[in-house]
C-alpha cells in the first residue's frame, strides 16, 4: 500500500484534493465570478461617465474621465421634482423603519413562542407558515387589493407597511435560530426565578439571537427598500425613493447620466448593510435547515 | 405519566407552580386540550400579533382567491356564481394563457434548478478558502440579489441602438451590420430575461448553503477518508449532501418560490405586454386580467392555478430531495 504525501494549505491538512480539482474550481469561480461582477463594476462605471463617453461608438467598458458630474446631475433633478425629493426619501425611510421595526417585534416573539413553548396547535401554525414560504406572494396581489380596500387602507402606508410586517421568511429564520442556539436550561433557570414567559423572552432569549435579528432586519429591509410603484399608492406624495428613481430611469436619452448615477446610489445602500452585517447573517443561516 | 408531561412542557412556567401534576389520562382530550390553551395563556398573547396580520394578507387572501375563482366579480358588481366556468375559459378559450403557462414552466424549469445548483456549487466550491476570502467573493456572488433595480444595467449593456456594449461589440467586430433589438425581439427576450433572473438570483438559499457547509463538523470528512473516500467529490457526494439535508430542503424552496417571481423583473426589462407574448407569464396574465381589467373573478382563477403550480413543484422537489443519501 503507497502512502500519498499529505497536501496543505497554510499548515493545515487536505484531504483528498486534488490539484487538477483546484485548477478546474478556480476557472469555474472565475468564469462565474466574471459574470456576477462585470455588470455591477459597469454600473459603477456608467455612473461615472460623462455625457459624451456614455454615447460612444465603439462602448467602452472602463471610464476614461471619471467625474461625479452624473450625481450631480442627479441632485438638482431631485431638487426639480413636484413633490420635493425629501418627502420621497421620507416615505421610504418611514415605511422601511416602521415596517422592519414591527416584523422584528411581531415575528421574533412569534417566533419565542413556536420555538420555546408547547401549545396546542403549534405545529399546525409553523406547517402553514413553512407553506406560505412555498408560495410567491404574487399570487395574493389582486385579493390583498380587495382587503385593502375593505380596511379603506389603499393610498396610506399602512398598506405597504402592515403585509410587510408579517414576512413570514424573518419569522422562520428566527425561530430555527432559537432552537438551536437558544438553551432550554437557560430559560428553565430564568422562570424557576420568577420570571414571566415574556420578560424571559425579552431579557433571557433574544439577547442570544442578535445575528438572527439582524438577518430578519436586512431581509425586510430589503424588501422595502425596494418597493417602487405600488398598487396600493396613487398619491404622489405617498411614492417611495424607488418608485422617483424610476420615473428619473424612465426619463429617456437626456438622462441617462442621471439614471447611471440614481442605479449606483440605489444599490449602495443595501450592499453597504449587508457588508456591515455578512457575518451574523452567515451564522443565522447556519440553522435556516427545513426537516422533512 | 405525570412526569411526561413535565417533559413535554418545557416551554411552560406555570407547570412548576402547580401543586399537583394532573395526569393526561385523567381527562378527555377535549379537556386535556382546554386546559393546555389555558396554561400557555401567554405563547398565544406572544404569536397573535403577528399571526393576526399573517391570517389578514396571506392567508385570507388565498382563500378568498379560491372562492372568487368560481364568480364573476368585477370590483364593482356584485358577484355571480359561475361555477368551474372561469377554469374552463381558461384552459380551453385563452390561448394567451397557454402561452404564459408554457413560459412560465419554462422560465421556473431552467431559473429554479440552475439557480439552486449555481448556489450550491459556488458555495462549496468557496467553502475552503480563507474567510476573508470567501467573505469577498460571497458579496461578488450575492450583490446583485439585493442590489434592487440594478438589473436594468443588462438593458443597457443589451440595447438596440449601437451605443450598447453588447450590439457595439458584434458590430465592430463585423458580425452583424445593424442593431439587434434584443429587449424586443421575439428570439432573444426569453433566454436574455433568463439570464438577468440567473443574475439575480444567488440569494438567501446560496447563503444558507455557505452557512450550512460551514457547520459541518470536519471530524466527518476525516472520518470519510479513513472509509476510502479518495477525492472530493465523494466526500461532496457520500459526507457533504447527506449532512447538509436540511439545508438543501431550505434552498429547494427558496429557488422554487423565486423561479416563479421573476414577473417583475420581465416586465422592467422587456415592458408589458412582450413583444409577441414571448416572455408573456402567468404573473403577467394575472397583472394583466386584476390590475388592469379588473376582471377579478377571472384573475383569481388564475391565481389559483399559479398557486396550485407553485405548491405541486414544492411538495414533489421536498419527496425528492428526502430521498438524497438515504
Amino acid at each position: 500500500m503507497k502512502y500519498k504525501k499529505l497536501r496543505t494549505r497554510g499548515h493545515k491538512v487536505v484531504l483528498n484534493r486534488s490539484k487538477g480539482g483546484d485548477a478546474g474550481i478556480a476557472f469555474f469561480l472565475t468564469i462565474m465570478g466574471a459574470f456576477m461582477f462585470l455588470p455591477m463594476l459597469y454600473a459603477v462605471m456608467q455612473s461615472l461617465k460623462p455625457l459624451d463617453e456614455l454615447f460612444m461608438f465603439p462602448p467602452r467598458f472602463f471610464v476614461r474621465k471619471p467625474n461625479l458630474e452624473n450625481f450631480a446631475d442627479l441632485f438638482s433633478l431631485m431638487s426639480d421634482s413636484w413633490v420635493p425629493f425629501s418627502r420621497y426619501i421620507f416615505n421610504t425611510v418611514f415605511i422601511t423603519a416602521v415596517g422592519t421595526a414591527g416584523n422584528l417585534l411581531f415575528a421574533s416573539m412569534a417566533a419565542y413562542a413556536l420555538a420555546k413553548m408547547r401549545f396546542p396547535g403549534r405545529n399546525v401554525i409553523f406547517k402553514i407558515i413553512v407553506m406560505s414560504l412555498m408560495f410567491h406572494q404574487t399570487v395574493n396581489q389582486v385579493t390583498n387589493f380587495i382587503m385593502m380596500s375593505a380596511f379603506r387602507m389603499i393610498d396610506t402606508y399602512w398598506a405597504i407597511i402592515l403585509p410587510a410586517m408579517a414576512t413570514t421568511m424573518g419569522l422562520y429564520l428566527m425561530k430555527q435560530f432559537m432552537e438551536s442556539s437558544v438553551p432550554d436550561t437557560v430559560l428553565e433557570s430564568a422562570r424557576l426565578d420568577g420570571a414571566s414567559e415574556i420578560r424571559t423572552f425579552w431579557v433571557i432569549a433574544m439577547p442570544m439571537v442578535k445575528p438572527a435579528w439582524m438577518t430578519l432586519i436586512i431581509e425586510c429591509f430589503r424588501t422595502l427598500w425596494n418597493t417602487g410603484s405600488s398598487i396600493y399608492i396613487y398619491s404622489e406624495q405617498l411614492k417611495t425613493f424607488n418608485y422617483a428613481i424610476q420615473q428619473i430611469l424612465a426619463g429617456g436619452v437626456a438622462r441617462s447620466g442621471a439614471a447611471a448615477a440614481a442605479t449606483v446610489v440605489m444599490m449602495l445602500v443595501p450592499i453597504t448593510v449587508f457588508v456591515v452585517n455578512q457575518s451574523k447573517i452567515v451564522e443565522t443561516m447556519g440553522s435556516s435547515g427545513m426537516k422533512d | 405519566m405525570a412526569n411526561k408531561i413535565e417533559q413535554g412542557t418545557p416551554g411552560s412556567g406555570a407547570a412548576v407552580k402547580t401543586a399537583r401534576p394532573v395526569a393526561r389520562k385523567d381527562m378527555t382530550r377535549a379537556q386535556w386540550v382546554w386546559k393546555e390553551m389555558k396554561r400557555n395563556k401567554v405563547a398565544y398573547l406572544m404569536i397573535a400579533p403577528f399571526l393576526l396580520l399573517f391570517l389578514l394578507f396571506t392567508v385570507v387572501p388565498v382563500l378568498l382567491s379560491m372562492v372568487l375563482s368560481l364568480t364573476d366579480f368585477n370590483m364593482l358588481q356584485f358577484p355571480h356564481w359561475q361555477g368551474l366556468k372561469n377554469y374552463s375559459r381558461l384552459f380551453l378559450g385563452d390561448e394567451i394563457f397557454l402561452i404564459a403557462c408554457k413560459n412560465t414552466l419554462v422560465f421556473a424549469a431552467i431559473t429554479g434548478p440552475v439557480s439552486y445548483f449555481m448556489s450550491l456549487l459556488i458555495a462549496w466550491f468557496i467553502n475552503e478558502l480563507p474567510p476573508k476570502i470567501r467573505a469577498v467573493i460571497t458579496l461578488i456572488f450575492y450583490a446583485p440579489s439585493i442590489s434592487g433595480q440594478v438589473y436594468l444595467i443588462w438593458q443597457t449593456l443589451f440595447s438596440s441602438d449601437s451605443y450598447g456594449w453588447a450590439n457595439g461589440f458584434l458590430l465592430n467586430m463585423g458580425f452583424i451590420t445593424t442593431p439587434i433589438l434584443w429587449f424586443q425581439d421575439a428570439d432573444y427576450v426569453m433566454p436574455l430575461c433568463i439570464i438577468v433572473a440567473l443574475w439575480t438570483s444567488l440569494g438567501t438559499a446560496f447563503l444558507a448553503f455557505i452557512a450550512g457547509l460551514q457547520t459541518i463538523d470536519r471530524s466527518l470528512y476525516e472520518a470519510g477518508a479513513v472509509d476510502g473516500i479518495r477525492n472530493r467529490w465523494q466526500e461532496f457526494w457520500y459526507v457533504t449532501l447527506p449532512t447538509m439535508r436540511p439545508q438543501l430542503m431550505f434552498g429547494a424552496v427558496l429557488s422554487i418560490t423565486q423561479s416563479f417571481g421573476f414577473g417583475a423583473v420581465v416586465t422592467a426589462l422587456c415592458g408589458f405586454p412582450s413583444v409577441d407574448y414571448a416572455a408573456h407569464t402567468i404573473m403577467h396574465h394575472l397583472d394583466d386580467y386584476g390590475g388592469q381589467r379588473y376582471e377579478i373573478g377571472y384573475a383569481s382563477a388564475i391565481a389559483v392555478v399559479l398557486f396550485i403550480i407553485m405548491l405541486t413543484c414544492n411538495l414533489v422537489v421536498k419527496k425528492l430531495l428526502s430521498k438524497v443519501g438515504q
